[in-house]
């Protein structure tokens, strides 16, 4: 019980890097998870702390088998992007990314709504630092779009937070049932940082406008610390096995025809969160298990995947894979670790995907889900197809692209190595995760049946891919953007914007036009004219009549007109005016008698 | 481009001569073809195991009984992933833009 605030270390431990020079720097940067993970050993199950704020009592700490499991992951992902970082000369940069690791660490202990959201921001704001110092082109807009839907996320939860405050009394953060304005509310916070389909566009767009190292941290801890709320809140909720599985078959289409690789990854993630949240959908202790351990290898796999290509971004500049290719010819110590991950994401045995993804499907199975099941093995051979060979692939080999360089620096080459062997050890003797799970298990991965099955389905979703290559059906990497439902705000609502502008402003300028340049002027014209004529049409028979001649009559016409513009006519006429007007006024709202 | 024939015909365009690497020999390309076909066939084949070993089903008795027929994954695995190719192929028919088509 001698253990501090897990989160605390990550948070404030970041703040001395820019005290720091050289390799003190270095060290300490890697020491502080090294230190948090020695402190968080020392919390055990059951360990609650509490304090009281404005009258609230709040459970900063709750700790269970779920969140300390959330907790060594977050720290073996902060451990392994630090080496990863090592070289980043940007005070900025790396503050922010210990930081967004404690506020992770933070938000899966926290026992209340309120201290939940209260992480649930601060991962949002430390996190865009990591997109704005991209240093791409589109990064600092991307990060702006990246932090609105973040922001939003924590303005739904908070609201619903409160609401739920008001009809329960309680803050507590448990299992909750979609019922009811406020659990939809944070079910829908939930929903845009987990990518839920249509919510998911700020992922693709923002992880591959950051740098080589950011793209490593933000991969590990914003989508992970949604799927631990789902499966804190909402596991068993029926809608989630729908949604999960849209997660798992959409991104793969999309992934075949991305070149930027890094989203590929990106749309590879939102893929395997889909197996997570069908997995808490379906809500038995093995599909649980299952999505909780798929998130911890997700994260391990997922940043080695970025690892590697951050590293190709890092060394040549480039990660389109129109652009790449041949690589392994200067970086096959990358290459290797990719195909590593690659590996790792496709579930083969002896990886780390193959002992965690198929719990879900075998609990899909179980529970006589054909539908959902077929999706999801669909969505294995897809996986394969996109992440597993075109990443490696494109990057490492397919045509050679002349690029020469050189290996990945030795720090990259260390983190991606942990990762490499946290995959294999994970993939080969899964008993430890296993054991760490919430539930408790009866589950063999390695039955003759699995592994058969398992390794046919790859080996011919390859074939496949290498008959559609030979034979040249397979479309080609090209530069492009593909649509996607961002199409609505980035482009959409510009569109809006633009129709907007153009009938508004068209019917502004119409009003104008008629209103201001036309009648006012017409009104204008008329009231200064108008009289002098009618009178001067109103004079002139009568002067015929008296026989007056041409040149007269023109005369008197000129004298009539400017008496009448000037309104020189006799008060009386106004006063004349004036008094019909009152009568008639008078007549029209006085009582009728009788 | 295929760097051997540039290698031997124009010797000191590069300061130092590049290493063959394993791909450069088309032979080294085919024998891993080959190894993979064959990989195929065998895994293929080796379903046959199951006329003697007992197959664990993921699905209750007669819920899915053509997930226990000979090769159902390799051809599930096959079959998924060129329906994924040629939608996704499609799909770029009204998805794919300029890459400057956020741009103002």
């Amino acid at each position: 019980m001698s253990s501090i605030h897990p989160a605390l270390i990550l948070l404030f431990g970041s703040l001395l890097l820019p005290l720091l020079r050289g390799n003190a720097r270095k060290t300490w940067l890697i020491l502080i998870p090294v230190i948090g993970f020695i402190n968080l050993l020392g919390i055990d199950v059951g360990t609650v702390r509490s304090i009281t704020f404005m009258g609230y009592e709040l459970e900063v700490l709750r700790a269970d088998k779920l969140s300390l499991l959330f907790g060594y992951l977050f720290h073996i992902a902060a451990f392994i992007g630090a080496i990863y970082a090592l070289q980043v000369k940007s005070h900025v940069k790396l503050v922010t990314a210990l930081m967004y690791a404690g506020s992770a660490v933070g938000a899966v202990f926290a026992g209340d709504l309120l201290s939940f959201f209260v992480f649930w921001e601060l991962l949002a704001v430390t996190s865009v630092f990591q997109v704005w110092m991209g240093g791409r082109k589109n990064s600092i807009n991307s990060g702006i779009r990246y932090l609105l839907v973040h922001v939003s996320s924590g303005l739904l939860l908070l609201a619903g937070a409160a609401l739920r405050y008001q009809e329960t009394g309680s803050l507590d953060f448990g299992h909750m049932e979609l019922v009811g304005l406020a659990n939809w509310l944070i079910f829908l916070a939930i929903g845009i940082k987990c990518a839920f389909p249509l919510l998911h566009t700020w992922l693709v767009d923002s992880y591959p406008e950051a740098s080589p190292t950011g793209t490593v941290f933000l991969s590990a801890f914003t989508t992970k610390v949604a799927v631990y709320a789902l499966a804190r809140g909402f596991a068993g909720t029926e809608v989630l096995i729908f949604i999960g599985t849209v997660m798992t078959m959409f991104p793969i289409f999309y992934a075949v025809i991305e070149n930027d690789l890094r989203r590929v990854l990106g749309y590879s993630m939102i893929n395997q969160i889909g197996f997570m949240v069908v997995g808490i959908g379906i809500g038995t202790p093995l599909a649980i298990n299952g999505a909780i351990a798929h998130a911890f290898n997700d994260v391990i796999f997922k940043s080695l995947l970025f690892m590697s290509m951050g590293a190709v971004l890092f060394r040549t500049g480039k990660i389109n894979g129109s652009e790449l290719g041949g690589i392994y010819k200067s970086m096959p110590w990358t290459a290797g670790f990719c195909m590593v991950g690659a590996a790792s994401i496709s579930a083969f045995p002896l990886f780390s995907g193959f002992v965690s993804k198929s719990m879900v499907m075998v609990a899909a199975g179980e529970n006589g889900m054909l539908g959902v099941w077929l999706c999801l093995l669909f969505a294995s051979a897809g996986v394969f197809h996109h992440a597993g060979i075109k990443i490696p692939f494109f990057a490492f080999f397919a045509h050679d692209s002349g690029i020469r360089t050189r290996e990945a620096p030795l720090n990259m080459l260390v983190a991606m190595g942990i990762a490499a062997f946290l995959c294999v050890f994970n993939g080969t003797f899964p008993w430890l995760l296993y054991s760490l799970l919430p539930n408790e298990v009866d589950y063999h991965p390695y039955s003759l049946t699995h592994v058969i099955n398992q390794t046919q389905l790859l080996f011919f979703s390859a074939l496949a891919f290498t008959y559609l290559k030979l034979s040249g059906i397979y479309p080609p990497e090209l530069r492009s953007v593909n649509l996607d439902a961002d199409w609505f705000y980035r482009n959409g609502l510009q569109r809006l914007n633009r129709a907007a502008s153009w009938s508004l402003n068209g019917l502004n300028a119409w009003a104008h036009r008629v209103v201001v340049e036309g009648l006012v002027h017409r009104l204008n014209h008329f009231f200064r004219h108008g009289p002098a004529r009618f009178l001067v049409l109103l004079m002139r028979p009568y002067w015929k009549l008296h026989g007056l001649s041409e040149e007269e009559l023109i005369h008197r016409e000129k004298a009539l007109y400017v008496q009448a513009e000037l309104g020189a006519f006799p008060i009386g006429i106004t006063a004349c005016l004036a008094v019909i007007m009152m009568a008639v006024v008078l007549l029209g709202l006085l009582p009728k008698p009788g | 481009m295929n760097s051997i024939g540039n290698d031997k015909e124009t010797p000191g365009s590069e300061p130092e001569q590049e290493k063959k690497h394993i791909f450069d020999e088309p032979k080294n390309l085919y024998r891993l073809l080959g190894i993979f076909f064959f990989l195929c066939w065998f895994l293929f084949l080796s379903d046959l195991l199951f006329l003697y070993l007992p197959r664990h089903s993921s699905f209750h008795e007669g819920i899915f009984n053509a997930e226990g027929t000979f090769g159902f994954y390799g051809t599930y695995g096959f079959v998924a992933c060129v329906i994924l190719v040629l939608t996704a192929k499609q799909m770029r028919k009204f998805l794919m833009r300029k890459e400057d088509y956020y741009d103002e």
